[in-house]
């Protein structure tokens, strides 16, 4: 236990920041919100899933995807189609041509539920497939690229029309996917329905202990000899490749794990949410999920996470405020983190020394550090928790 | 072939051509087993891509390349480390962020999977090797240092460990010494010396002092062909060797 809990954690300030922040996520958060607030905070930590992917795959490993959309979008309609399967019993659809199909396939003149729906009928066949469907799809298409040793710019090109071309595809099949406006209108999860505010409480709740446990495994991967491969990856690559590993194997592995984890992060978005559509998994929200990672910080498992909650707090108070500027001051804030703090927020935190864990001393510091201006352009990317 | 030195590696014809660019034509090279085998040869002669061709960086576009009687052209490069050939480059490569330890710890050869690499422990025995490799080369007292703060001379010295790490049958050199002190060379000669008891190396190097000091074979290329092989006395008095090289 003690030997797990220092795989984890390397030094004692950073258990207290994850700590602190579950204390945060579990006990004042619910206290402070009211739950349509609360419920919010719950649908960005979804986000965060993608996030911890991200620190792992673009942060650790050097590999940037501006798709990660797809693996989010993948689990997410995985859980939605069981939802909506559930919510098309016939007797609420008797109005319908077809009753006991879903809504959008009736309106499309379908008969008969396709053949690739029958399975979601299943909820244990669902969760593994939202588990499942992403990492396999993710490690389909990395271990072909990798392979050839596609990446840099390209991987992140390809991966970002591969963004494109999943959002167009359940755009153009209405029939099967509920196209651009989605599959909506999900009430229940087995008879339990999921729009209460009792299930947000517990949803959100649910959602909080499996980001946790989702970046305790990250840590874990990070802490390891593994996390110190996908370091050497990013850094050297051709130095890992002649020590005997094999480093199209092992970017394939992270970037399929980076996308199970996003696919999670869906499926709880659904739940909380209550639909899914095209929307969320494009482009735009593929490139807004490395922005929010890059805020917080890539290389910070807990960075990538309050990254998350800053920025959608940010855009639902600023958006709300001035719908105009609103994409330029985010565009504005990612240019920034670039060029003066390429580690994100979380880069900026460390670079206060915590020798003595005195809050008052360490705020001290952080406004004096905070009101001079950043002098250096850049940093290379240390190596830290 | 020597009964006390059977080769090890056996290339035969090697050759690569770049878009009909022939860097290296008709290469033949015997590496005999605990011996140290340098390269020489003038600037774009061929001799980092032959190194290139072994380690499977480049792919070969004819001719065979035999380790201990196994075709080796054509794997990937991970299953020719695993085989037991190691391969230094001419810049250190080095993982700069991390220490010297931990440096030599990731070029252990156990876990290189994914899984292996999860389960992965710092057992006694493998911080025991890499003490004993550090201690090899030079860097007892700088386990804990960063790799990127050492000098010119302990970062080839570190990667020369790395691949110690790994205890490969067939180490490849590529310029060892280069930009290194006279001290420093001195101490890279024992240590090649040294580290050449149990395994076989090639090194690549211009330095021909060095190559004196450290050579049982020579190969002299020039333009991506074989100029002269023998012993270092015969190869610095065959005229041909003279004119191309050591004349200029």
């Amino acid at each position: 236990m003690q030997l797990l809990f220092k795989t984890l954690f390397k030094t004692r300030g950073e258990a207290l920041a994850f700590g602190g922040f579950l204390l945060l996520l579990l006990v004042i958060l619910p206290l402070a919100l009211p739950v349509f607030r609360l419920n919010l905070v719950g649908k960005y930590l979804t986000f965060g899933f993608v996030a911890v992917g991200l620190v792992l795959l673009w942060g650790r490993c050097g590999i940037l995807s501006l798709g990660q959309g797809v693996f989010f979008g993948l689990g997410g309609y995985c859980m939605a189609m069981f939802l909506k399967l559930e919510a098309s019993d016939p007797i609420t659809t008797a109005i319908q041509s077809t009753p006991g199909i879903p809504d959008f396939m009736d309106w499309n003149q379908l008969t008969k539920l396709p053949l690739f729906w029958e399975p979601f009928k299943s909820l244990p066949f669902t969760i593994f497939a939202v588990f499942i469907l992403p990492a396999a799809v993710a490690f389909i298409i990395g271990w072909a690229m990798f392979r050839r040793r596609v990446g840099g710019v390209y991987f992140a090109i390809i991966t970002q029309s591969l963004a494109l071309i999943f959002s167009l595809g359940i755009d153009g099949n209405q029939g099967f996917t509920g196209g651009r406006n989605g599959i909506t209108d999900l009430r229940t999860l087995c008879g339990w329905d999921i729009r209460s505010e009792n299930a947000q409480y517990i949803l959100y709740f649910a959602c909080v202990v499996l980001l946790f446990t989702v970046a305790m495994g990250a840590k874990y991967i990070i802490n390891t000899r593994l996390g110190r491969v996908l370091v050497a990856i990013r850094d050297r690559e051709d130095r890992v490749r002649f020590s005997g590993y094999d480093v199209a194997m092992i970017r394939a592995f992270i970037f399929s794990f980076a996308a199970m984890i996003s696919g999670l992060g869906g499926a709880l978005f659904v739940l909380q949410v209550g639909f899914m559509s095209p929307s969320i998994i494009g482009i735009v929200p593929s490139i807004e999920m490395v922005i929010f990672t890059a805020v917080g910080g890539r290389l910070s498992v807990l960075g990538a996470i309050l990254g998350c909650l800053i920025v959608n707090f940010g855009k639902t108070t600023f958006s709300e405020a001035y719908p105009d500027l609103w994409l330029y001051l985010m565009g504005g804030t990612f240019i920034s983190v670039v060029m003066f703090f390429p580690n994100g927020l979380a880069g900026l935190i460390e670079k206060i020394p915590t020798s003595k864990e005195n809050y008052q001393a360490l705020f001290a510091r952080f406004k004096k550090t905070a009101s001079t201006p950043p002098t250096q352009k850049s940093t290379p990317i240390t190596d830290e928790h | 072939m020597n009964i006390d030195h059977p080769n090890v590696l056996e290339v035969e014809d090697l050759g690569v051509s770049f878009d009909g660019f022939k860097a290296v034509d008709g290469f033949n090279f015997y590496l005999a087993q605990n011996h140290v085998h340098v390269i020489i040869g003038p600037n774009g002669a061929g001799k980092t891509t032959v190194l290139d061709l072994i380690c499977g960086k480049t792919l070969a576009t004819a001719g065979s390349i035999k380790f201990k009687g196994k075709e080796l052209r054509g794997s990937r490069e991970y299953r020719i480390v695993r085989a037991g050939i190691g391969r230094k480059f001419q810049n250190p490569s080095i993982y700069e962020n991390l220490t010297v330890f931990e440096n030599l710890e990731l070029s252990h050869p156990t876990g290189r999977g994914v899984i292996g690499c999860l389960m992965f422990r710092r057992t006694a025995s493998i911080k025991q090797q890499c003490e004993d490799v550090a201690a090899q080369i030079g860097l007892s007292d700088r386990l804990d240092t960063e790799a990127g703060i050492l000098s010119h001379g302990q970062k080839q010295w570190l990667e020369i460990g790395m691949l110690l790490m790994q205890d490969p049958e067939i180490i490849m050199l590529d310029e060892p010494v280069a930009g290194m002190s006279v001290r420093e060379r001195t101490q890279t000669a024992t240590l090649i010396r040294k580290i050449s008891k149990d395994r076989s190396v090639i090194v690549i190097e211009h330095d021909m002092e060095f190559v004196r000091e450290i050579a049982d074979r020579v190969t002299v290329m020039h333009l991506g062909k074989i100029l002269a092989e023998g012993s270092m006395e015969k190869v610095s008095n065959d005229p041909k060797v003279i004119e191309v090289y050591i004349g200029h």
